[in-house]
């Protein structure tokens, strides 16, 4: 059995993600190769030939590629799939987008957000916003799967497979792309962070989220993320959004500041090593997952835990 | 411009699942049910369309039993003009329901099909994406905007990182991430209009489409439980446990 892992990528780098991707692959089969679709990604593809384990990378480039459309994406993979009994890709918002579209051109399930490999066709994935795990059995040929990385461990490097182009597929002929607005940020990455600090509705504004939640992330070399209501309300990018619907971490050190503790909110970070809560009601849900809970009011509690850790040398 | 919208009856999101004692699935006994929030989204925004003279008409469609004739008269208090109920006692997966769809797309013909991103039940977030493969519409996923004109729609989404713009031809399936829009509570007149709009039912079997289940469910269990936390009297008590956990 052959395996097919589809890289995580923003063309000049390649994330971590695919790392844990390729850690879920192997449990599936010895032979897995990377698939980077981009443009001008030599260098993800030459870095994915160095995750250990691999047996060769696939290169195909196009500026829809580049572009991640999931029409582009999905018309390179399919006939790629005459030589693979499954693909893997990491359930980043890209992957999301096109792995389901493969799956219904290939006529198979996708099975989503898979955490744990039982063996080659039966896979653990939560449902009910992780407050229930299934545990399915394909029956069909092909599997066409996506990773919740923070399950699985990254593969290491030390790897030395080939980079072979293949072909860039028909593009997306009924799609443009008009723009994208990134925003860039010197912090480490929310997904794969080690600690994460997140605010919520308390900070009241964009500007208190940022007086009070960046400097704590900065003094922690903390990635940031937020409740959807910090969102919605415009406190925080839409991108920081932790939870059911937004994204999935599992840092060694989680900080919910103002943040209630819905289900859905819990629901993408009750899976992190330890997890603190400030909070100034308690009775909040939050606190039902937390290791260590502070009752008070953030504005007194922060400023204190910025003084505590210098004091501890931070 | 026509628009079709899928809807889903799921649990209530407020409502925390409850794993069965057999493991064979979620108790959904005596649960609230609701529409799925990212479907309210989906008819909210294509009423919106209709209210800005955009769309013309706005069909809503539930596959499922037959208390989704619920969701589909809440679709159509919210300002859905009529509703299709396919009937069927499975729960079918992601791709059974994309083929059903695409079967009612073949006999209605929109020019646009909004829908949710992702089903709070199953959390697949896939069926969009496989109704467009199988239809090979191109498609526009987890939106936060949409400018539909007579063509094409521009759609923002949200992507890692930011904002994505990609601007689709029509036909397209456009999915509704969580700030495309803020749905509207139905008024009471529109709930009682609503009892009177057209609902038709048919049954999924008689679509013709191979609805047969491609993953057994081998059981359904309870996450793990997290360990009971204590409370800290202060921020160097909190400092000092994290020290003591080994985490800073
Ligand atoms: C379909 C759907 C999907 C969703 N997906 C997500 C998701 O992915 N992620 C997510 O987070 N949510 C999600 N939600 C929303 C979720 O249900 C909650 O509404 C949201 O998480 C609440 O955010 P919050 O905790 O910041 O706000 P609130 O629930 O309003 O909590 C604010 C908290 O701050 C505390 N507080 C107030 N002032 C202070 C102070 N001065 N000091 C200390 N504490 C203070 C309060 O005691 C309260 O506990 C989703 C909802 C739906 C319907
Ligand atoms: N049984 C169903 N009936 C109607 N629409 C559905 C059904 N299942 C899924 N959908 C649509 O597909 C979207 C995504 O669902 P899912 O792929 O299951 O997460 C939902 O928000 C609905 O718009």
């Amino acid at each position: 059995m052959a395996v097919l892992v589809i890289a995580d990528h923003d063309n000049a780098s390649l994330k971590d993600s695919t790392h844990k991707t390729v850690t879920a692959a192997l449990a599936l089969s010895s032979d897995v190769d990377i698939l980077v679709a981009g443009s001008g990604a030599k260098a993800v593809a030459e870095a994915a030939g160095k995750i250990a384990g691999v047996r060769k990378v696939l290169l195909a480039e196009s500026d829809a590629l580049g572009q991640g459309l999931a029409e582009a994406v999905t018309a390179v993979v399919v006939p790629l799939m005459s030589g693979y009994d499954a693909v893997l890709t990491p359930a980043t918002s890209q992957g999301k987008n096109f792995s389901p579209r493969i799956a219904a051109k290939l006529d198979v399930a996708q099975i989503s957000e898979i955490v744990e490999v039982v063996d080659a066709s039966t896979f653990v994935r939560p449902i009910y916003a992780g407050n229930a795990l299934e545990t399915v059995q394909s029956s069909d040929a092909k599997k066409v799967i996506t990773v919740r990385a923070t399950a699985f461990k990254a593969a290491g490097e030390g790897g030395s497979a080939s980079v072979e182009s293949t072909g860039a597929g028909d593009g997306a002929p009924k799609t443009k792309f008009v723009d994208q607005q990134l925003v860039k940020s010197a912090r480490p990455e929310l997904a794969g962070a080690k600690i994460v600090v997140s605010g919520g509705r308390a900070m009241g504004s964009a500007e208190e989220f940022q007086r009070v939640i960046d400097p704590l992330a900065d003094k922690l070399g903390a990635a940031i993320g937020a409740s959807r209501a910090a969102v919605d309300a415009g406190y925080a990018p839409n991108d920081y959004q932790v939870g059911q619907t937004g994204k999935v971490v599992a840092p060694e050190l989680y900080v919910a500041i103002g943040i209630s503790g819905a289900i859905q909110h819990l629901a993408g970070m009750k899976d992190s090593k330890i997890i603190v809560a400030i909070n100034k009601d308690a009775d909040a849900p939050i606190f039902q997952v937390a290791d260590f809970g502070l009752v008070s009011d953030y504005k007194t509690a922060v400023p204190e835990l910025m003084d505590a850790l210098a004091a501890a040398g931070k | 411009m026509k628009v079709l919208v899928p809807v889903k009856r799921v649990i209530d999101y407020n409502v925390k699942a409850r794993v069965k004692a057999d493991q064979t699935g979620v108790d959904l006994a005596n649960v609230k049910m609701s529409m799925n929030p990212f479907c309210e989204i989906a008819v909210e925004e294509a009423v919106r369309q209709k209210e800005k003279g955009v769309a013309t008409e706005v069909v809503a469609v539930s596959i499922g039993p037959a208390q989704a004739q619920e969701t589909l008269r809440t679709a159509l208090a919210m300002g859905a003009d009529r509703a299709i109920l396919i009937q069927t006692d499975q729960d079918p997966e992601p791709l059974a329901v994309a083929k059903l769809l695409a079967a009612i797309i073949g006999e209605e013909s929109p020019d646009v099909v909004i829908m949710g991103k992702q089903a709070i039940d199953g959390d697949n977030n896939a069926t969009g994406q496989m109704l467009a493969a199988l239809l090979d519409w191109p498609q526009a996923t987890f939106a936060n905007s949409v400018e539909l004109s007579a063509g094409n729609a521009k759609v923002g989404r949200e992507v890692d990182g930011g904002i994505q713009t990609i601007d689709v031809t029509l036909p397209a399936i456009i999915t509704a991430d969580l700030r495309l829009n803020e749905p509207r509570y139905a008024s009471l007149p529109n709930i009682l209009k609503a009892k009177k709009k057209p609902l038709d039912m048919k049954e999924a079997a008689s679509l013709g489409v191979d609805t047969a289940p491609r993953l057994k469910v081998v059981k359904v269990t309870e996450p793990p439980k997290r360990g009971g936390g204590i409370k800290v009297e202060n921020a160097a008590d909190l400092v000092t446990n994290l020290k003591t956990a080994g985490v800073l």
